[in-house]
């Protein structure tokens, strides 16, 4: 039970790191390599709001969604949709959002270095909570249903609303979408931004229960990339369902075999879905 | 052999030993700048000799790299062996692994092997390290020799030139060819009857063997292993975009990516030290706007207006 | 920091120029300052830590040294001018802008870097141009074998079984007042540093009669502990050992409340020491033991932190921010006592001479170390307070801790 509940926790902390990655990379086509950055940004957002005049991360996010997607949509607009337009092929787009969004990093690590270079500790919600007999903390129980929101309100989205269908087909073909009269640089934009607010906000919510640093983006970018391309490109059920994946094989391997070995044996599962299935679990075959 | 390749073999020896002159006109801080690219002109160019011409960009640099290291540091520390014994077993190990995880990894196409072999560097450390905790135990991975800043660049040096000639004779080879085809199309490479799994695989060992290699040398230079410095997916990273930024499609490509790029980031750190990181991220996203095609592409479009 | 002593360092020659004093500038002001270079992690996984236990110290030293006029040499004063390059936390990028220093920069003399790793890399730089090179941040058992490849080197923050005995002899003695049983739990952060902890640990401890009920590793950067946290609890363990890293040191602790985890003593390494873990738990961690530790009581110890307060805005750790403000006195000391800028003469005074410093007289054994310092700490009423040491003498005995409130 304990590892059902810790595991399903963390699986929504993944999820948060992931969801909008699937988004920028499925629908925008952006190898976002600044993802990582993006999430620590908006945990820096509630750590300096914390300490300085003790804004509740919960208010934090509420900020930093509006914030982070005007943001995003910038950055698409005037950085990436050049990019876009001058690549001839997949290839060459991959290779050239791979290093503008490298740079993008850096310059990111940068400005946090320079508001705060030192750990994002604070304590907030760290609070025993008891569930079905089991004792989790709080604050990751908080975002475990934020990430559950997030997923159910963008699933909803993409397959119920005539926006959301907007966004599906470009994901499946921006040729075939544009000539159906779908803007599709519009769609990627928003996609996007959408895509960094998700990010940013679940950097929010992690910064409650990790202890975040300038620098530590990378670590989230690897992960939210092996989740995404474990559940499959552009899928958000995918990325939603290889979290939980990972949540609970990770905490299963770490309480009944030896905690040394929960990432170990997150890649492993990782190799194994790749090995019988490509494209992911909910991946399209690709052309 | 044809005439031009004498020349160009003759030329790359000239080259080799220019380069080797180096450390006795050089002071020290010029060696130690020339010490680092030279890494990166190793790593780099073995990269691309596997990514170029099958289009599978590979992150794993980081993964081999540090298994070089980390053999050095543990072999020489925790089980008295010598340098050159580790440094000889390091890449084989590298390279045995390669063999494995280009097996496995061969179904997978575009973004799928870009993130698998991203994440194999941190399961390679991820386990390395749970079976020293568990049963080898540690007395700290120090990697203590007499080696001077030279020793270590004549090294690189010879490891970079044996990666070029490897390109160069893979390219007029039978393999070459055949990859060239596989980059182009790989349904085409199949019905030609070429063996694609082996092609790929090979130079994937190839790859992982010169990583190694290159770790095993620098571990030396660092003194002391700490595994999430040496298997560092920033390395893994830095090597994939100073090839792109040089251009994969020729074999000089990576070398005129890393010489601008260790000569900009000296720059910067320079002009910038207290926000190098921020200034380096700008200059990044200016190169990738103001010279669409790598350094080889704007050196191509120079010279092709020269000629004309 | 670089560019506010350039800027004032200019108005003042502005001012020697217009003539305006002439006579009440003293040579000082006029004099070119002595350079001194230090390649910091400001970004990269160890920026974490080098911010707070570097930086703000380089600071304040550097702040006081001006305030006062400038170190005393060649019979006249001259002030300090601090140059400053990020490595990124990269090996390769620390030994070129070593280098940079040493060669292109021509600096005076040069300060540690943050890191075992980083100062023995940067060791071989350091002898060739003849720097002392005074370590902190640099815990080590090959302490004899790396002063005799690198004579310039000092050790100042002990060895990695100094440490480990440290702990020993807390939990012995606290086994002794009857406080806790011999059943110990033990955790470590699976990379360098923790393995070789660890590794240390578990023969010294099991020599002291302890029982290990509970012992395994966590890999660096495990997003969720608890599960680690769970099956040491379940272990039934009196003594709670982990031998962790800053992000895991905060991970642990918030855990161990979360489940209640109720041992009489908890014990977390690196960063227990740090202001920002009492400033998150608050009373909380009353009687939580960690690495390093001060006595708080001396007044040049209250004195440095009083200054440290002022100048930086912050609150100076409670372990090796003061042994590498120490390290910035020894080499102030040392400069002057030579008088002039001569390197090699103050690798010399160094190795032969006893140091007035905030952490009591510093001097080093014909290995370079200084047999001197704090090994365990324990928070009491919001003041990481020193519990075991060697050779210092001045620790307290440690207390149970009661619960987590």
């Amino acid at each position: 039970m304990d590892i059902l509940i810790s595991g399903l926790l963390l699986g929504g902390t993944y999820a948060l790191m992931a969801m909008g990655l699937n988004l920028q990379y499925g629908v925008a086509r952006i190898m976002n390599l600044a993802n990582g950055e993006m999430l620590v940004l908006g945990g820096l957002a509630a750590f300096w709001l914390f300490t300085t005049a003790a804004v509740s991360p919960l208010l934090t996010a509420f900020v930093v969604a509006p914030l982070a997607f005007a943001g995003n949509w910038l950055i698409y607009r005037y950085l990436l949709l050049p990019l876009v337009r001058r690549a001839k092929s997949t290839g060459q787009l991959e290779v050239d959002s791979i290093l503008a969004t490298f740079g993008m990093s850096f310059a990111l690590v940068g400005i946090m270095v320079s508001i705060h270079g030192e750990y994002f500790t604070y304590s907030y919600l760290a609070d025993p909570f008891s569930i079905l007999g089991s004792t989790v903390a709080l604050n990751r129980f908080i975002a475990f249903l934020a990430a559950a929101a997030i997923g159910f309100a963008l699933y909803y989205w993409l397959n119920h609303t005539y926006a959301g269908t907007a966004v599906r087909a470009v994901s499946v073909s921006t040729e075939a979408a544009g000539l159906v009269g779908i803007n599709v640089d519009k769609v990627s934009a928003m996609a996007f931004a959408l895509g960094g607010a998700v990010t940013a906000v679940g950097g929010t919510l992690i910064s409650t229960f990790i202890t975040l640093d300038a620098s530590v983006g990378v670590i989230f970018t690897m992960k939210a990339l092996i989740i995404m391309i474990m559940g499959g490109v552009g899928d958000i059920r995918g990325a939603v369902i290889a979290a939980l994946i990972l949540g609970l094989v990770e905490t299963a391997v770490a309480t009944i075999i030896d905690p040394g070995l929960t990432l170990a044996s997150a890649y492993v599962i990782f190799l194994a879905v790749l090995l019988f299935r490509p494209q992911g679990l909910f991946g399209r075959r690709s052309s | 052999m044809t005439s031009a390749e004498t020349g160009k073999l003759a030329l790359g020896a000239v080259c080799v030993l220019a380069a080797a002159s180096a450390p006795f006109f050089s002071d020290g801080y010029w060696l130690s700048i020339a010490t680092t690219a030279m890494m990166y002109i190793a790593l780099s160019t073995s990269w691309a000799l596997f990514s170029g011409p099958t289009h599978l960009i590979a992150l794993s640099t980081g993964a081999f790299f540090g298994i070089g290291g980390y053999l050095v540091g543990s072999g020489m520390s925790d089980y008295d062996q010598g340098f050159w014994t580790m440094a000889l077993i390091a890449p084989l190990v590298a390279t045995v692994l390669a063999l494995l995880i280009g097996l496995a990894t061969l179904r997978l196409k575009g973004v799928y092997f870009v993130i698998f072999t991203l994440g194999l560097s941190e399961m390679i450390r991820n386990l390395v390290s749970w079976v020293q905790n568990n049963f080898l135990g540690s007395r700290g991975l120090y990697v203590l020799t007499d080696f001077t800043e030279a020793h270590i660049y004549w090294m690189l040096l010879t490891v970079a030139a044996v990666v070029f000639f490897s390109g160069w004779w893979v390219n007029r080879s039978r393999l070459g060819f055949a990859l060239r085809i596989i980059g182009n199309d790989e349904e085409v490479a199949r019905h030609v009857g070429i063996n694609t799994a082996w092609s790929k695989v090979i130079l994937f060992m190839t790859t992982g063997f010169f990583a190694a290699l290159v770790g095993a040398i620098v571990a030396p230079r660092y003194s002391y292993i700490e595994p999430n410095v040496v298997f560092s997916p920033q390395l893994s990273f830095l090597v994939v975009i100073m090839a792109l930024l040089g251009g994969v499609h020729r074999l000089w490509g990576p070398l005129l990516g890393v010489i601008p790029f260790t000569l900009i980031w000296e720059a910067i750190t320079i002009s910038f030290p207290a926000s190098t990181t921020l200034f380096l991220g700008l200059t990044f996203l200016l190169i990738v706007y103001l010279i669409p095609n790598g350094f080889v592409g704007a050196f191509e479009t120079v010279t092709g207006r020269i000629r004309k | 920091m670089t560019l506010e002593i350039k800027r004032r360092s200019l108005v003042m020659g502005a001012g020697a120029a217009v003539g305006l004093s002439m006579l009440l500038t003293t040579t000082a002001l006029a004099a070119e300052p002595i350079k001194i270079g230090v390649v910091s992690h400001l970004t990269g996984p160890l920026a974490g830590g080098e911010a707070v236990t570097h930086t703000p110290n380089i600071e304040l030293w550097a702040k006081q040294v001006n305030d006062r006029g400038g170190l005393k040499v060649d019979g006249g004063q001259r002030p300090v001018e601090i140059i400053t390059y990020d490595d990124k936390t990269d090996p390769a990028e620390h030994i070129k802008a070593v280098q940079r220093l040493a060669t292109q920069d021509k600096v005076d003399f040069m300060l540690s870097p943050y890191g075992t790793g980083f100062n023995i890399a940067a060791a071989p730089i350091y002898a060739k141009y003849e720097y002392p090179l005074i370590a902190v941040s640099a815990i080590t058992d090959k302490i004899p074998e790396l002063s005799k490849r690198f004579p310039n080197m000092f050790f100042t923050l002990g060895t990695t079984t100094g440490f480990v005995e440290g702990v020993r002899d807390t939990l012995v003695k606290m086994r002794d007042d009857g406080t806790i049983g011999n059943k110990i739990a033990m955790v470590n952060v699976a990379d360098a540093f923790g393995i070789e902890l660890a590794d240390k640990a578990r023969p010294i401890l099991s020599e002291a009669g302890f029982e290990i009920v509970y012992d395994k590793s966590y890999p660096l950067g495990t997003p969720d502990i608890s599960p680690v946290v769970k099956g040491a609890k379940a272990a039934e363990p009196d003594a709670f050992v982990a031998w962790s890293y800053p992000p895991d040191t905060f991970a642990l602790t918030e855990q161990a409340i979360i489940e209640g985890l109720d041992v009489r003593a908890f014990y977390t390494a690196v960063a227990t020491c740090f202001p920002a873990y009492a400033d998150k738990f608050g009373s909380k961690i009353e009687g939580n033991l960690g690495a390093g530790g001060v006595n708080p009581d001396t007044p040049a110890m209250q004195e440095y932190r009083k200054a440290h307060k002022e100048v930086t805005g912050k609150e100076a750790d409670y372990w090796a921010s003061a042994t590498y403000y120490a390290s910035l006195q020894i080499l102030e000391q040392a400069i002057e006592n030579v008088g002039t800028i001569d390197r090699a003469a103050t690798v010399d005074y160094i190795k032969n001479n006893s140091f007035d410093t905030v952490i009591g007289t510093v001097s080093f054994d014909d290995n370079n170390n200084s047999e001197r310092y704090w090994s365990v700490g324990q928070w009491r009423d919001g003041v990481f307070r020193a519990v075991a040491d060697t050779g210092m003498g001045d620790s307290v005995p440690a207390v149970a801790k009661e619960g987590w409130n």
